[in-house]
């Protein structure tokens, strides 16, 4: 294996409290040394990252790859190359894959796709129930020793609350984290837009704030009594965040995403009836958006999830309640990261954080940060480097973002995962 | 920013498909040209050779029996050649996606579509993805637009009422699920009245329609109280089965038009409704039949105002007025 050293870099390692121009060394797929050169070490390969910075490679929450199942939409192969291009090197994978990630057998499927894309950092989370049908439990001890990093229910609701309290108890048995995005499924009522003043102007069917809200606090209930460790994925209001701060306080073990498109776009932004805002959940107000931006930076929300759900052509072309909801949202990560500090809603330090430590956190997972000895996942970027979303330059199969054709800043050079180069920049 | 779409460079009509983005002089400009197309209609020769050539077809994804026959007429008394397509027997019925329904009617060189359909944005979509000459009419999209009616329904009290600025106006019923509600609503406060009122309960009010530009009631008592012009909407059925309201008979009692709830509004007032109407569940025979309605002129204007639209809409496009 090659030993690289990467030089002159602005190191960022929240988890090691580090921030300071300096050399990185690799050796055998593992960190070997941050700043001192390790005695006798001999570089392979050698990466100037003067006026870059270096950081953990990052840990995306929430992903869709398609496959198993929908490769028109995206394959192993097209997104994962997308995801190496955006700077991510471990990604969880939602269950509502074709067939649903509720057998053992599924997980193994996934395992050997990631193998064969060359990208193996691809971590599984497992159906709560089976077929996400929210009827009978998922083998999820089964699922866990083949290697499932969680369990979770996708977009699908689990209506009957009984269940769910079933389901929790069983998952806290076996230690598994349930991820969760909190949302009732009477009170969706099929909307496809923010229940607001936009839905109302524009005739959409709308998804009220209670929906997440209530979802939430009675899963928050079911967390305190089955002792249940629950993440919530994708939050969109303020009345969320303050939930979870209060949850915290108690002392219940939960934590908190919020996807990156949420911190950036608001109902207003809506083109009308443009199918690329149609996205769960919807886009809500100005205030829920800095409510999120502040919960971020407060702790509140421990990480930022890409939530990329690519989508082909054909899905995103109708009147826009039928179009299907998701943004294709890996590429984007980093310049709306840099669109965060640039605007002062987080510091760089404390935004790498929330991509790469705090989600290793959740995860229980012993990466995500530049520690010698961890497995040298590593991401290298531009932090001004402004680049245009086309063709020209987007990997994902699916095109399916509002920033299309907008010119952002913020490009990864270079991304190591286990000391390989598995993206370099042209 | 909805309305870009549907103007020229120049800010002449192309498409028309929501009323909102759309100032006061162009909907007066309709209204005014409508009233050219009405005084036609007392004439021998109905006729007027505006679109000769042009071919329309109208779009029907949803059932309808006014709207389409009225802008059938309007097509043919301005010497169009109109296709009328009936979606629930036709391809989209056996998978065909709207897109491919709009690509292979476009081969056949069609001018204009009159779309209606049962999804908010269904318009938009079709005018975003048609060729450049081609215009399209929105005749009613989910619960987002319903144009043309407003626009006959302006016409209508225009007619009765010759100003605007004074009058105090109340729409009645079910405005959650009303795209005619929706234009009307930007329509009226366009043309600048004195007041716009909703009154219905909340289960049929949309979140925020405060927002829209309205003053708020439920009940209709309170809000009948000094109103020029009463619009009432329908009720459909199956909003009872859906939890919105408990009964016919109670929504009746709570919000039907009678003769005596009439009594409240102004001695002139007139009653609207764009029809199909609900006898005895949004509103009483007497009413609907009485001296105050004026529910059979809003469907006559409906040609004229139809023809204007059409016209104005194709004028881009070489028909000469």
């Amino acid at each position: 294996m090659k030993r690289i050293q990467i030089n002159h870099g602005r190191i960022i390692d929240p988890a090691n409290s580090i921030d300071r121009i300096g050399d990185v060394y690799i050796a055998d797929g593992k960190i070997l040394s941050v700043t001192s050169k390790p005695d006798a070490f001999e570089a392979d390969i050698q990466i100037d990252a003067s006026g870059q910075v270096v950081c953990p490679g990052f840990i995306d929450l929430s992903t869709r790859l398609r496959e198993p199942g929908q490769s028109r939409k995206g394959t192993f192969k097209s997104e994962t190359l997308a995801a190496a291009s955006a700077g991510v090197t471990t990604l969880c994978l939602q269950p509502d894959t074709v067939p649903v990630i509720d057998t053992p057998a599924v997980a193994e499927l996934i395992k050997e796709l990631a193998e064969k894309a060359g990208y193996p950092q691809i971590l599984p989370i497992a159906a709560l129930t089976q077929k996400l049908e929210g009827t009978e439990l998922s083998s999820m001890l089964s699922l866990k020793q083949a290697g499932c990093i969680a369990v979770g229910h996708a977009n699908q609701p689990v209506k009957n609350l009984l269940i769910l309290r079933r389901a929790m108890e069983y998952a806290a048995s076996h230690d598994l984290l349930l991820m969760l995005r909190p949302n009732d499924y009477w009170l969706g009522n099929n909307g496809c837009a923010h229940e607001g003043a936009l839905a109302t102007r524009y005739g959409l069917p709308g998804i009220p704030e209670a929906a997440e809200t209530i979802a939430l606090s009675q899963c928050l209930e079911l967390a305190e009594l089955t002792g249940c460790r629950v993440h919530f994925g994708q939050l969109s209001c303020k009345r969320s965040v303050i939930k979870i701060q209060q949850a915290k306080n108690d002392g219940l073990r939960v934590t908190a995403d919020v996807a990156m498109h949420q911190l950036h776009l608001t109902e207003n932004d809506m083109t009308p009836f443009d199918s690329a805002y149609h996205v769960l959940p919807p886009l809500r107000t100005e205030a829920d958006k800095q409510y999120l931006r502040q919960g971020l930076a407060t702790g509140t929300i421990d990480g930022i999830a890409s939530d990329h759900q690519p989508h082909d052509l054909d899905a995103k072309l109708g009147a826009f309640p039928e179009t299907e909801p998701g943004i294709s949202a890996l590429e984007t990560l980093l310049p709306l990261l840099m669109k965060l500090v640039v605007e002062g809603a987080l510091t760089l330090p404390e935004g790498i954080a929330a991509l790469t430590s705090k989600p290793a956190e959740i995860l229980g997972l012993r990466r995500g940060a530049l520690t010698p000895g961890l497995s040298a996942d590593v991401c290298i970027f531009a932090p001004g480097s402004a680049w245009r979303i086309d063709e020209d330059n987007w990997r994902s199969q699916g095109t399916n973002t509002p920033y299309w054709g907008h010119t952002l800043k913020g490009r990864v050079t270079h991304t190591l995962q286990a000391g390989l180069i598995i993206h370099k920049s042209a | 920013m909805a309305g870009n779409l549907q103007l020229t460079s120049e800010g002449k009509l192309k498409h028309f498909l929501t009323i909102e983005g759309l100032d006061k002089a162009l909907l007066t400009e309709i209204l005014d040209m409508a009233e050219s197309f009405a005084s036609m209609s007392d004439q021998q020769v109905k006729k007027v050779p505006i679109l000769r050539g042009k071919t329309i077809v109208n779009l029907f994804f949803e059932n309808s029996t006014r709207t389409r026959t009225t802008f059938e007429l309007a097509a043919k008394r301005l010497s169009a050649d109109v296709l009328s397509i009936n979606i629930a027997t036709s391809a989209t019925s056996k998978g065909e996606s709207l897109l491919d329904t709009i690509r292979n009617l476009e081969s056949m060189f069609v001018d204009m579509f009159v779309v209606r359909h049962a999804l908010s944005g269904a318009a938009h979509f079709i005018a975003q993805q048609v060729a450049p000459h081609i215009s399209v009419i929105n005749a009613g999209d989910g619960q987002h637009a319903h144009p043309t009616q407003a626009m006959l329904d302006m016409f209508t009290i225009r007619q009765l009422k010759n100003d605007f600025a004074p009058l105090k106006v109340a729409i009645i019923g079910d405005i959650l699920h009303s795209r005619v509600a929706r234009s009307e609503i930007i329509a009226l406060n366009t043309l600048g009245v004195a007041e716009v009122r909703v009154i219905a309960p909340k289960t049929l009010l949309p979140a925020h329609v405060e927002t829209l530009g309205v003053k708020v009631f439920h009940n209709l008592n309170e809000g009948l109280k000094d109103v020029d012009v009463v619009m009432m909407l329908r009720l459909q059925k199956e909003r009872m089965s859906s939890a919105l309201l408990p009964s016919e008979s109670e929504y009746f009692k709570c919000f039907g038009l009678t003769e005596e709830k009439l009594k409240i509004a102004k001695p002139d007032a007139i009653v609207m409704h764009p029809g199909p109407i609900n006898r005895g569940v949004e509103i009483d025979s007497k009413v609907a039949d009485g001296p105050q309605s004026v529910i059979l002129k809003q469907v006559s204007n409906g040609i004229a105002v139809r023809m204007a639209v059409m016209a104005m809409a194709m004028q881009p496009q070489g028909a000469s007025l």
